[in-house]
């Protein structure tokens, strides 16, 4: 059997085990080198969607011209290649979350579908009318729209745990939300405006204390630190591929084994089943039950490619610089006149929102971009945290692996001709 | 490399942004629309007061959003008082042009007012900016949408 990580390295860089060198990180970004209105790009818009690196592209294009074909399928040579590159990427995913079983890990097209997959599969075949589904405030609407669906289809209670005004998650407040009737709590393990890590341990012991299943959104989380869903202890745990480091259209949903085996197949096709006549269908064992159709393969193999980068890099080592980061950041941006940073919790990811007394998260955002600098303005898919908030938008500037010092610089020095335009 | 900041971000729109004239619920308006801008969450209400004969006799808005946005809301109301629901729609039209079209050519917009465009020409920098033209035409969209009986509009 071939395998791409034969074929190819694909840990950063040339001196692989070296301790976290950012450019060395750098040059394995080739979109790193383009320019932006003449200027370098400082791409500070990570949490929507990361770049990749030359090994994840390189992966994309290794499979695309030598060992692609359809999976679980053909009796025949690259059939077989494909499908134990995609299934060890399953592998890879499972190693990278540390859960139990690959049977547990399902790939989706991405996290908002992990979630959906949750909600119309369990919501649907284990929730009743009058039960309760606790979720918070600083939710991306793809882990609140699935919910509300859900809610009005059977009538359930959605609850939403509060954050304080700088975006701590308030975990007295989460614990007298929850009853006999809580059957889920559905909560981002780290948030995309504010940055804010929550206590997943707590909410997870809580939660299940008082009966109810746990579902984490790791979109945000598992970019920024080791994450372990064993250790969690949690039932469900969703990220997407495209904001890890790896290709957009491939996402996974952990489950624990027993729910995922009892919960009924959320999509029909190919692919899911045993065996299909007109009269009856079985379905096949986890976790292909879930995964109908031909799935999202190459895109599943470039994530597993992703995840040996950022494993080679460390999650630890990750964490370590992005911290520093966030920290030097926080303090440059402190020195803006003007400017407000929402989101200051103390137990917090590389993440800075803010705003301006004069000038509109949009004209920030516009006029920066002249610089080469590109973060988010907007209400970023968190409509009801902004609500919460007394805000319509923030800027907001987000940190990875590849980002630098000087590039929240460059930030501080672009925000100040905004100041000049804006006074 | 800021020129083309500085021609869209002129004195005028900044002072616009900063002060938007008409900007209140006026009691009287006889249709009302709410527009948003889902990309950036920019929200705006336009009220207008039309007459028996079709005639804009009051025209306002109330919202959020960037300074493009309430600039061309309020220079809106400054030049729909006054014209009939035709006129403002034909202003509108070559308004859209002129943020669009690199080739829009004001002398030939010749249906609507030369002077009302003139006066809407600081916003035409929104062409270097093709993300932002949905800002600069948000508040046209909703009262477009207002005297079409409409009360919802989105720009997508
Ligand atoms: C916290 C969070 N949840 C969910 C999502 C949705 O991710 P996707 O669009 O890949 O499903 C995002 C990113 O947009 C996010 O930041």
């Amino acid at each position: 059997m071939s395998d791409v990580s034969e074929a190819m390295d694909t840990r950063p860089g040339d001196r692989p085990g070296a301790t976290f060198d950012v450019e060395r990180v750098r040059a394995d970004f080739p979109i790193l080198n383009e320019t932006v209105h003449g200027r370098p790009l400082v791409f500070l818009d990570s949490a929507a969607s990361a770049q990749k690196p030359r090994q994840v592209i390189d992966t994309v294009r290794h499979v695309y011209e030598h060992e692609y074909a359809n999976v679980h399928r053909g009796a025949y040579h690259l059939s077989e290649r494909a499908t134990a590159l995609y299934e060890g990427a399953r592998d890879k995913v499972r190693d990278f979350l540390n859960a139990r079983d690959r049977k547990e890990i399902i790939f989706t097209s991405n996290v908002t579908e992990a979630i959906n997959l949750v909600a119309k599969s369990w919501g649907r075949a284990f929730l009743e009318e009058g039960d309760e589904i606790i979720i918070s405030e600083m939710e991306h609407h793809s882990n609140i729209v699935p919910w509300q669906m859900l809610r009005d289809e059977k009538g359930l209670t959605l609850k939403i745990a509060p954050v304080s005004d700088d975006g701590v998650f308030l975990l007295d407040d989460f614990k007298r939300l929850l009853t006999e009737r809580t059957k889920l709590v559905a909560i981002t393990h780290v948030s995309n405006v504010l940055g804010t890590i929550t206590p997943a341990e707590e909410i997870v012991r809580l939660a299940h204390d008082a009966g109810a299943k746990v579902l984490f959104d790791g979109a945000q989380a598992v970019v920024h630190m080791p994450v372990d869903v064993q250790a969690l202890d949690c039932d469900f745990y969703g990220f997407t591929g495209h904001k890890l480091y790896g290709p957009s259209g491939i996402g996974v949903l952990y489950g624990k084994a027993e729910l995922l085996d009892a919960m009924p197949p959320f999509l029909g096709g190919g692919d899911m089943i045993r065996s299909v006549t007109f009269e009856k269908t079985t379905y096949a064992p986890l976790p292909a039950k879930f995964e109908a159709g031909t799935p999202p393969i190459v895109q599943a193999i470039g994530l597993g490619a992703a995840i040996d980068y950022v494993s080679a890099l460390g999650l630890a080592n990750i964490a370590a610089h992005e911290r520093d980061l966030l920290t030097y950041a926080t303090q440059r941006l402190a020195s803006v006149e003007g400017l407000r940073l929402i989101g200051t919790a103390p137990d917090k990811a590389a993440v800075a929102s803010f705003t301006m007394e004069s000038a509109h998260p949009h004209d920030i955002s516009t006029v920066i971009d002249r610089a080469g600098v590109a973060i988010r303005a907007g209400h970023h898919c968190a409509e009801p945290l902004m609500a919460r908030l007394g805000l319509v938008a923030t800027a907001r500037a987000s940190f990875g692996i590849y980002n630098r010092r000087e590039d929240a610089d460059v930030l501080v020095d672009a925000l100040e001709t905004v100041r000049e335009i804006f006074g | 490399m800021f020129d083309e900041l500085r021609e869209l971000y002129q004195e005028v729109i900044l002072d616009h942004g900063r002060n938007p004239r008409n900007f209140r619920h006026p009691e009287d308006a006889t249709c009302t629309a709410h527009g948003n801008n889902p990309m950036c969450g920019d929200t705006l209400t336009v009220y207008l007061e039309l007459d028996d004969d079709g005639v804009i006799r009051d025209a306002a808005f109330e919202g959020k959003g960037c300074a493009i946005s309430v600039a061309s809301a309020s220079m809106m109301t400054e030049l729909l008082k006054g014209r009939t629901a035709a006129e403002a729609k034909r202003l509108f039209d070559s308004f859209h042009g002129m943020c669009t079209e690199d080739d829009f050519d004001m002398a030939a917009a010749e249906d609507a007012d030369p002077d009302a465009l003139e006066r809407l020409g600081v916003l035409a920098g929104v062409r270097e900016f093709p993300v932002r033209v949905k800002c600069a035409t948000l508040a046209w969209h909703t009262m477009s949408a207002a005297m079409a009986g409409e009360t919802e509009v989105t720009t997508e």
